[in-house]
């Protein structure tokens, strides 16, 4: 019975909780107990707080027992990516420069978790501060995915993923800079939003690229999403470029689950060539479920996203090579003495820190980006990478023009084997060829399973773009095209995943 | 415009990271691949376009000047490598010569 509760949708559980059927501590510990079964072979967590989850617990179920009113996902527990700071609890960013810092302080997200009174169980793995497809740029080891432990759980928040997929967490927060939370989801078979860029508080999450960064929900379900996302959507006096208006009704519009009269356009870009057989039939199926339920398709024209990968990784590098200056071991993290140097220097010591302390990814993006913005180069590299944003953002004018919603598969292929990309960069980075410009434009995507690849039998996902602030949509859209695959499948995909208790190392 | 070993050493210390040669080595083939494929920048349409740094159109975010809470002197320093007098404790800052 209590394995059984894991299996269930957020939604489900908080509906279990509010009828008291089962109490907050029964249900996180029977989340703490898959984590003890299954993590030590998907290796989704950097840190599990058993003590404080169940604190958080516990205040819920004596709140209810108290008669207060409580918030609808009060007492389901949840997963955090360990890029976001949580006072009290380790914040690595995957890196050793960081091992062992305690933040003083909540990211935002953080904050509105806990007053949703939602016990957070850990912290998940990523790639070193978010920079990979993969999780294996985590200084603390890769994440695996469910579905076949020798391959990759997505990547930056493979370890958001994984969680999500092995059951250890119905809900995590992930974050995306250029596909971080879409990409993990499609290649495990969950779900996964990347908001508006602006409409969840950046604050407390450890910026790479700001401009880019969005925090954002995965879950196993459309409607689960758009719970989480309600949650950690809306204004932040704390974060300058948050957006001051109400949040879009995401969670009625997943309630709604309804495409009919909508247009929905396939990015031309972004499909055939280049896409995994597999990948492209299972989203040309769901394309056809759509029509069949009373959505108009067309065709979209994006030219510029031809040039998308390389301006991101331009401006990613640039952005993050600042960004990345504050860790220079003088006020917090990692503090290492240049070897064969008496009394060394503040800068030497900076030097030989940040050698120490930062992957070979993270040093490779700094110093492209330092190369991009140095004088001489500025304007044939960031400057011109900055005009094709803009020629991205206009693309996406011209398309919302003919279409509500845009669709691509959000993968090029299914989870590719640990080690298949690790030495080289530009084929990992070309897995971000269809996420990348929705952060570029600053739109909200979203990811769901679109079924399995014939190839591989592993997840492929479908990506769905919508207008700046139009959140909503994605969830009328998804949560419409979940239903449809539903009828088709007879059981959420997830069923089909190996059940890792049984090989379970004991 | 291909990289130089010397570039790269030259990129590392503006960086601060103290890279060996062995990395040194391995990053300028690395980087060169990179520069090859992002340099393609250079090819898009860009004749008139305006430069974009950022998705949102916001000016001058502003707040109440009010005070609010922040970090108190402890919880500041709590991560500190070093301290000393409620003072970040830094390595020398200058030269010795």
């Amino acid at each position: 019975m209590t394995t059984d509760l894991t299996r269930r949708s957020a939604a489900e559980m908080a509906s279990l909780l509010s009828t008291r059927e089962v109490s907050a501590v029964e249900l996180t510990q029977a989340h703490l107990d898959r984590t003890d079964a299954v993590d030590a072979l998907v290796h989704s967590y950097l840190h599990v707080d058993h003590e404080g989850a169940l604190a958080q617990a516990r205040a819920v179920d004596q709140r209810r027992a108290a008669g207060d009113d409580l918030h609808p996902l009060a007492g389901v527990p949840i997963a955090v990516k360990d890029i976001l700071t949580t006072k009290g609890l380790p914040t690595t960013c995957g890196s050793r420069i960081l091992e062992g810092w305690v933040p003083p302080y909540d990211a935002t997200v953080v904050t509105r978790l806990r007053e949703a009174g939602m016990p957070i169980l850990g912290k998940t793995n990523l790639d070193e501060f978010a920079m990979g497809s993969s999780t294996e740029h985590s200084a603390y080891g890769p994440s695996r995915n469910p579905w076949d432990l020798e391959r990759i759980p997505g990547g930056s928040g493979g370890g958001s993923s994984s969680v999500i997929a092995s059951f250890q967490a119905p809900l995590a927060i992930g974050t995306d800079t250029g596909g971080s939370i879409r990409q993990p989801a499609a290649v495990t078979g969950t779900v996964g939003t990347k908001p508006t860029y602006g409409s969840v508080s950046r604050y407390g999450l450890v910026a790479l690229a700001s401009s880019l960064d969005q925090a954002g929900p995965c879950a196993r379900t459309v409607l689960d999403t758009a719970l989480l996302h309600a949650v950690i959507a809306g204004h932040d006096q704390l974060d300058s470029t948050s957006i001051d208006a109400p949040v879009p009704a995401v969670v009625e519009a997943a309630l709604r689950a309804d495409v009919s009269g909508m247009t929905v356009g396939v990015i031309r870009q972004l499909t055939g060539e280049g896409y995994q057989a597999g990948v492209q039939t299972r989203f040309d199926e769901a394309v056809a479920l759509l029509v069949e339920r009373g959505a108009k398709v067309v065709e979209v024209d994006c030219p510029n996203f031809d040039y998308a990968l390389a301006a991101y990784y331009l401006i990613l590098p640039s952005e993050a090579s600042s960004n990345l200056a504050k860790f220079d071991a003088m006020r917090y993290g990692l503090r290492v003495p240049p070897a064969e140097v008496d009394d060394p220097s503040a800068e030497q010591v900076m030097a030989a820190s940040r050698d120490a302390g930062f992957g070979d990814e993270v040093k490779r993006r700094i110093i492209l980006g330092t190369y991009a913005l140095s004088s001489g180069y500025y304007d044939a590299y960031y400057g011109q990478a900055q005009k094709v944003r803009r020629l991205i953002a206009d693309d996406f004018s011209r398309a919302f023009a003919s279409a509500d919603v845009l669709l691509s598969p959000t993968a090029p292929t299914t989870a590719f084997r640990l080690g298949e990309k690790l030495d080289d960069p530009m084929a990992m980075y070309r897995g971000d060829v269809a996420t990348i410009p929705a952060n570029l434009a600053g739109v909200p995507g979203m990811s769901l399973p679109s079924g399995l690849s014939d190839e591989d039998g592993l997840p492929t996902g479908i990506q769905i773009l919508a207008p700046a602030t139009q959140d909503d949509r994605l969830y009328a859209v998804g949560a419409a095209l979940e239903a449809a695959l539903l009828e088709r499948w007879g059981a959420p995909l997830l069923t089909r995943a190996p059940d890792l208790s049984q090989g379970a190392v004991t | 415009m291909a990289l130089t070993r010397d570039d790269v050493a030259h990129l590392a210390s503006l960086a601060r990271i103290d890279l060996s040669n062995d990395e040194l080595d391995r990053m300028l083939g690395e980087l060169s691949v990179i520069l090859d494929s992002v340099a393609q920048v250079q090819q898009a349409p860009t004749e008139g376009v305006e430069p974009m740094s950022h998705p949102l159109p916001l000016t001058n975010v502003t707040r109440p000047d009010v005070p609010r809470p922040s970090l108190t002197a402890a919880e500041a320093l709590s991560g500190a490598p070093a301290q000393e007098q409620q003072r970040f404790s830094v390595p020398r800052i200058l030269d010795l010569d």
